[in-house]
């Protein structure tokens, strides 16, 4: 059996790799897929420690945050599309139209 | 020993696609690797005994997430190039600074820290997270049934969202 550090630091090194992209992408789709990343080394660090802890709540833990997730596709995606429509571009360096 | 040569070769695999997120230029192969990543995932979800969380891991996400994420990047084009230049000044040296310390810091806990982040398993018997159907709809049903349908609502508050997205029309000016 891995020692379920090892699962954790894989899902550390997924988390950051999301993170740095977040940071440095500006397509808003990209900087998405980024978040999904993010979402998922979460759900490997409750599965690893539900598993070490002999515990089956990280699984449910899982499913709520799969269905956040794909409720948080849905919507964002649905906006960048809007967003797509008005300004013909899926960089989020022109969003200001908010600044005051 | 299977799941240590497993586990590396799907991390590497996972690593590999979470790369190709970050760094492609076309957003397609971004996609693709998203694709790679949360199928490695999902076997090294297998791996861990989490076997309806694999299943529905590679229905929803690879499935159904990944396709609405294609559907989208064909409806608005693949960009032109994206300018990497950082608009605002010095943002890119006091960002890298910040991870820097917090990289070193929760290193410093981790190695140096006089607490366990998991104690070991109490039992050898994986018999209680063996995550068939029934060993998570137990709990699912039971403890967590307040908040199973608070997402219920929200997934219907999300489509409903989502709908009146797409009808919005823009007043012709």
């Amino acid at each position: 059996m891995v020692d379920p550090g090892w699962y954790m630091a894989l899902a550390a090194a997924l988390f950051f790799i999301g993170a740095v992209g977040l940071l440095v992408r500006r397509n808003a789709l990209i900087m998405f897929m980024c978040i999904e990343l993010m979402l998922n080394a979460v759900n490997l660090t409750l599965i690893s420690a539900g598993r070490a802890l002999n515990d089956i709540n990280g699984q449910v833990a899982v499913f709520f945050i799969l269905v956040v997730a794909a409720a948080e596709v849905v919507v964002g995606l649905a906006i960048i599309v809007s967003i797509f429509r008005l300004r013909a571009s899926a960089s989020v360096d022109e969003l200001s139209d908010m600044r005051g | 020993m299977v799941e240590a040569l497993l586990f590396v070769v799907l991390g590497l695999v996972a690593l590999v696609g979470a790369v190709t997120v970050v760094m492609a230029r076309n957003p397609v192969h971004s996609a693709l690797g998203l694709l790679a990543t949360l199928l490695a995932v999902a076997v090294l979800y297998v791996i861990q005994l989490a076997h309806l969380v694999a299943a529905v891991q590679v229905i929803v996400y690879a499935g159904a997430v990944l396709t609405l994420f294609l559907f989208v990047i064909m409806l608005i084009g693949v960009d032109e190039e994206e300018t990497r230049e950082e608009k605002l000044p010095y943002q890119r040296w006091i960002v890298g600074g910040l991870s820097v310390v917090i990289i070193l810091f929760a290193a410093g806990l981790t190695l140096f820290g006089d607490f366990e982040w998991v104690p070991a398993a109490t039992s050898t018997l994986p018999s209680t997270t063996n995550g068939t159907v029934e060993a998570v709809a137990v709990p699912l049903f039971t403890d967590w049934v307040l908040a199973f349908e608070a997402t219920a609502l929200l997934l219907t508050v999300a489509a409903a969202g989502a709908i009146s997205l797409a009808h919005f029309r823009r007043r012709e000016t």
